[in-house]
């Protein structure tokens, strides 16, 4: 770069030099939203509870595993099934990870020194869904490590017919799947603020919402549109996992507006007009 | 870019640099007034203490000056502006409000180590401050969980030195704090001042925060009773006096005319001077058994009024 020709930089030059603010460096760089990720990212795993959640999401992808090695007939132990069944406890426990992430801000009152730094409290919410949404994907790379040694495994011990054979739609299905799972969690923790209250609510709602469209027929077509088990199962289940057809599309953009995008803004206000303490 | 917005201010560097300031701050909820009309600045270089019983509005004021509180009315600035328009805060105010406030499933040293990574300063801060507020590399490793309050105290204070700010803000920092801890903290706070720092700290205890403020702001029912250096407010306060015939004493200084009112401690408050209230006892052939300039009482007074009840014990503790 050739600095002392482009006009902008000799504006710098001319300019007078800042004043230092402190003796040890300037102090008044904001903290980049990257910045932030990579410290709620950090929080995931930082204390008991988070840790020992991630440890049991990896311990049931591989429970799951082998329990298709041991008791699932040769022509099911393909990579395909090894995959879609471990996005389910996954998609879980992962938005209860969300959830706490959110709600033991408030719940062990680290709120005070989070917003402390970051007064601007949407970007710690941004970060917070980052994080949540980096920690999904992770989560997928994990599957796909999980259900390859399950495969190969399989192949080793029988034959199974297209035992590798899969699609990147699968693997899109899956992070997205995941990604709306964790977000769901964060905007009910944002919401209610409540560790108990949130992972409850955000695993009962959805059932009962479920077992309602199942028995009132009235409520079937609203159903289809709102109940987050039928929209997101065309993501994770085989054949031809997360090949959505356009009216799939928009049912899931549906109930993920509804179930995640309404509790997620009336979270994000709540949270920023509340008075900590 | 919120940083020119800074340095290009009229005030800087030098006049507004390092202030904290607040201006007609007042908070209701409902029908309660929990802080009214509050004004006071602190200075660079200076060390203010804000006592007040419980109860007082000490933390909502302070709350406020952070932007945790939105005020009814007023305003609070710290660097000359609002505390939520700082780029960078932690790098700018140390703060400790609550030493309760930490994860206690997280370590001393972790809980630091994910402020700095906020701040953007080095990691070695973090084992810098431990050391500085006597936190060893066995505490450091611990939970905050099993950690005493008065750990706590030294790891939020730890936390609140961790960004090089030039302004301390500290509810209660003393809570918990054994004497040496106490007396170690009062070191530092006077040294963080000498420096240029500004430091605003709430006790309510008034011996606590008379050892080390420079200024004094007293607060009761959410109104400034008093305010001003420390040697101002606790001048004029007149003569403590004892005597072995309190009753005799009593007797011979209201026949002087001398202003007399009961003491804390069971003497007598004089307002006069020290000579004068002797040649009174002298005159009245009345042995004293105590006779000094009453430096705090005069406070101890305003600051007992303020308090009703219950509080009172505490207040005097």
């Amino acid at each position: 770069m050739s600095a002392d020709t482009t006009p902008s930089s000799t504006e710098t030059l001319t300019r007078p030099p800042a004043v230092p603010q402190y003796a040890d460096g300037p102090g008044g760089q904001r903290p980049s939203l990257l910045r932030l990720t990579a410290v709620e990212l950090r929080k995931l795993a930082d204390t008991r509870a988070g840790y020992w959640l991630l440890i049991v999401i990896a311990l049931l992808s591989a429970g799951i595993v082998t329990v298709l090695l041991l008791s699932a007939p040769e022509a099911d132990q393909r990579f395909e099934n090894f995959f879609a069944l471990g996005q389910f406890p996954v998609g879980v426990l992962l938005p209860i990870l969300g959830i706490l992430l959110v709600t033991s801000e408030f719940s062990q009152r680290t709120a005070v020194t989070t917003f402390a730094l970051v007064p601007q409290r949407h970007r710690v919410v941004v970060a917070k869904l980052a994080a949540g949404a980096v920690a999904a994907l992770v989560s997928v790379l994990v599957s796909v490590a999980t259900s390859a040694v399950g495969t190969l495994l399989a192949t080793l011990g029988g034959n199974p017919p297209d035992a590798w054979s899969t699609s990147a739609f699968a693997m899109l299905g899956a992070a997205v799947f995941q990604v709306v799972s964790v977000l769901m969690g964060i905007a009910f923790g944002l919401l209610l603020q409540n560790t108990p209250l949130a992972i409850v609510l955000s695993l009962v709602l959805p059932i009962a919402w479920s077992m309602l469209g199942g028995m009132i027929s009235k409520l079937r077509t609203a159903a289809e549109w709102l109940d987050t088990g039928l929209t997101t199962a065309p993501l994770i289940e085989p054949p031809g996992a997360g090949d959505l057809t356009g009216g799939e599309w928009a049912r899931l953009g549906v109930s993920v507006a509804v179930w995640a995008g309404v509790p997620l803004v009336a979270g994000l206000v709540r949270t920023i007009r509340r008075e900590v303490s | 870019m919120s940083t020119s917005d800074r340095s290009a201010g009229p005030g800087r560097p030098g006049t507004l640099d390092g202030m904290i300031s607040v201006e007609r701050l007042s908070k209701r909820y409902g029908g309660h007034t929990a802080v009214d009309d509050v004004s006071f600045t602190c200075a660079p270089g200076t060390v203010t203490g804000f006592l007040g019983p419980n109860g007082a509005g000490k933390s909502t004021t302070m709350r406020m000056i952070c932007g945790f509180t939105p005020p009814t009315a007023g305003t609070a600035t710290v660097h000359g502006v609002d505390y939520r328009r700082l780029p960078n805060p932690g790098r700018e105010v140390g703060l400790l409000l609550d030493a309760g406030a930490m994860h206690p499933g997280r370590t001393g040293r972790e809980t630091l180590r994910l402020s700095a990574q906020v701040m953007g300063v080095p990691r070695r801060r973090v084992d810098e401050c431990l050391d500085q507020v006597g936190l060893n590399a066995v505490a450091a490793k611990r939970r905050v969980r099993a950690y005493s309050l008065g750990m706590r105290q030294r790891l939020g204070l730890a936390q609140a030195l961790l960004g090089s700010p030039r302004v301390l803000i500290l509810d209660e920092p003393a809570n918990g704090l054994d004497p040496e801890g106490i007396f170690w903290m009062r070191g530092l706070l006077r040294d963080f001042a000498d420096r240029g720092g500004t430091v605003l700290l709430s006790s309510h205890l008034l011996r606590e925060v008379e050892a080390v403020a420079d200024r004094l702001v007293v607060i009761g029912a959410g109104r400034v009773v008093a305010q001003g250096s420390k040697d101002e407010l606790l001048a004029g306060a007149g003569t403590a006096a004892r005597a072995r015939d309190p009753e005799a004493l009593r007797a011979a200084l209201d026949r002087a005319g001398l202003p007399v009112r009961a003491g804390t401690d069971g003497g007598l408050l004089v307002s006069a001077d020290p000579g004068a209230v002797g040649q009174v006892a002298a005159d009245a052939g009345v042995a004293l058994v105590e006779l000094r300039p009453a430096e705090s009482a005069g406070l101890e007074q305003i600051f007992l009024s303020l308090t009703a009840g219950d509080s009172v014990r505490e207040a005097v503790r």
